[in-house]
């Protein structure tokens, strides 16, 4: 399981706001399907996140839920990394962590900014047979099969394993954790940190397969509206709305809206 | 040194072409860009029996069509085609190569760019070229209101995946001509790792939404799910259908299938209520062309109020309220 959070570029810090110690939606459909692999065929599931100290919460929700154990990549050098460089960072602790590792599912979105580069990327970086947006996974003896829906293509793809799964979220509805479960994620170890020196990456390892692309601004979209303001009791501003609007509105929904007279 | 002819690239992408013309819209943008940058359009087209795409893309503006025509080639495969577009752009090394963000163009672009050791942005929704002759990619970025500028400044090719409906595609013209080069499938193509055991066109989803003429869209800002579920008694006496927000999503106040926005629906109705929005990007990028906005919210300053064409300040339960009871007085079939 892999989650982005979001880091401002700027600043170089995380957004708070919307990490919130909350794990990515995708990636908590990611985690149940990782547990019902492990409810079937028995499995050792260890999710592994990126970011701030506080992304640790992240990993506790996930053995709140089920998971065996956790790992915080976590060092200030790495903030900023952009998809490309992050999926080299994440091959790194998964190489060190987990050498022997069957499958890796992702989340096939993330909650900041969408860009769900990391998972196929991730599959490279390890030369990965892999597919995305999963709705099933079939696990059998060394290989599984996926089912999926692409571009309103209903596909089943088979590969060997090891193999990397992004998760979509149509199924795999993540259950919730048991307030015994998640006091005992709380209070046990099972969470490992690293940072780049652990991980082994120098700083010439970043410079070679750090980031790829450089953000030069953030700009707000501008409007380009007339922008009608209309304040007021609700009742009155409901009335002096649909005034003012009747033809535009009668128009568009195929009937009359002008006030009886 | 005899300066390279400039190529921008942009990846044939033809599965479900009736609704799907990004690959037309990135050819027209690439046109404009290749103006400024002086260089050749290209089209690459993996696939069998392919020559209605490659008088398509000709006529759609491209100079230049590298086409692989081979039976293995069938059907959609990412690691085939992600083989054939990196041995073919490692020979030509293009500077600009464009994706469009489908389901398949955003598992298949990462992976290129990866191996292609170069940068990529997700789903832009412009694309422009400095005066230093850099590609600005204009993506969605960090979960704000906000768009960023991106470029790939060290690395080659310069990589976008673009969302549908960005560009304009320009008209069909029978009478443009393109060099077609036909290309044989290399001998050491390696074996797909993943097998398509099976696939079918999934039945169409109902596309009611894309084409409504009015949207009643909530956000968080409705308070509760209560509250959230008259917004289908609205849609009902307007004809129209209702959206949702991501957090209202997961809030489970209405279903997946009703998300607007990045990850969900795109719409562009005549008139889109918003009720209880602030505004987010992911939220605002599935807005696309609609013609009128009403939004409704106690804070006067979210983005939504400032996109919108009428900005009502209320909260947005009561004012529901409200709207129904003044539109069912005057309601005439």
């Amino acid at each position: 399981m892999v989650t982005e959070l979001p880091w401002d570029e700027r600043s170089g810090t995380l957004r708070r706001d919307l990490a919130a110690g909350m794990m990515n939606p995708a990636c908590k459909h990611a985690v149940e399907a990782a547990l019902q692999i492990k409810e079937n065929q028995g499995a050792s599931i260890t999710v592994m996140t990126m970011g701030p100290p506080a992304a640790e919460e992240v990993l506790r929700e996930a053995l709140a839920m089920g998971a065996d154990r956790g790992v915080l990549i976590c060092d200030r050098k790495l903030a900023g990394a952009d998809t490309y460089a992050t999926s080299f960072i994440l091959a790194s602790a998964i190489r060190k962590k987990c050498p022997s590792f069957d499958l890796i599912l992702c989340g096939a979105y993330t909650s900041d900014s969408e860009t769900a580069q990391v998972g196929p990327q991730l599959a490279e970086e390890l030369n990965l047979p892999a597919a995305a947006y999963a709705e099933n996974i079939d696990v059998n003896s060394g290989n599984i099969r996926v089912r999926r829906l692409v571009d309103h293509f209903r596909e089943t793809l088979e590969m060997e394993l090891p193999a990397l799964v992004t998760v979509s979220m149509e199924r795999y509805q993540p259950r919730y954790a048991s307030f015994s479960g998640l006091d005992k994620a709380f209070t046990r170890a099972g969470i490992s940190v690293l940072n780049a020196e652990k991980l082994g990456i120098s700083p010439a390892d970043l410079a070679q397969q750090g980031s790829r692309t450089r953000v030069r601004m953030v700009f707000v979209r501008k409007a380009q509206k007339e922008n009608v303001t209309i304040t007021g009791a609700a009742a009155r501003a409901a009335s002096e709305f649909l005034d003012r609007y009747e033809r535009k509105i009668g128009a568009a929904i195929g009937k009359s809206i002008e006030a009886k007279k | 040194m005899v300066n390279k002819q400039k190529s921008i690239w942009v990846f044939g992408d033809y599965r479900n072409y009736y609704q799907n013309r990004v690959t037309l819209q990135l050819l027209s943008r690439a046109v404009d860009l290749s103006r400024i940058m002086k260089a050749e359009v290209c089209a690459v087209l993996f696939g069998h029996e392919i020559e209605e795409w490659i008088m398509e893309y000709t006529a759609h503006g491209a100079d230049r069509i590298l086409a692989i025509d081979h039976p293995s080639l069938t059907s959609y495969s990412t690691e085939n085609y992600l083989a054939l577009i990196e041995k073919l752009a490692r020979e030509r090394d293009p500077d600009i190569l464009l994706i469009g963000a489908t389901d398949f163009g955003r598992e298949f672009a990462p992976r290129l760019a990866k191996r292609l050791q170069t940068g990529l942005s997700a789903d832009c929704v412009g694309l422009d070229i400095t005066s230093e002759g850099l590609l600005v990619q204009i993506a969605p970025s960090f979960g704000g209101n906000m768009l960023a500028e991106i470029v790939t400044e060290h690395h080659r090719p310069q990589m976008a995946t673009v969302r549908p409906g960005t560009f304009k595609e320009i008209p069909h013209n029978n009478e443009r001509t393109a060099i077609v080069e036909r290309l044989p499938l290399p001998a050491d193509l390696p074996a797909s790792r993943v097998r398509l055991v099976e696939y079918e066109r999934a039945a169409q989803r109902e596309h009611r939404m894309e084409n409504a003429a009015v949207i009643v869209c909530g956000g968080r800002g409705m308070g509760n799910k209560n509250n959230f579920k008259k917004l289908d008694e609205l849609a009902g006496l307007l004809g129209g259908d209702v959206g949702a927000t991501r957090p209202v999503v997961y809030a489970g106040w209405a279903g997946h299938d009703s998300l607007v926005g990045q990850a969900g629906k795109h719409i562009k109705p005549k008139i889109l209520f918003s009720f209880g929005i602030s505004g987010a990007i992911q939220h605002t990028a599935g807005l696309g062309e609609t013609d009128f906005i009403v939004a409704i919210n106690k804070n006067p300053q979210a983005t939504m109020m400032k996109m919108s064409d009428v900005a009502i300040v209320a909260d947005a339960g009561d004012w529901l309220h409200h709207l129904i009871r003044e539109l069912k007085k005057r309601i005439r079939e």
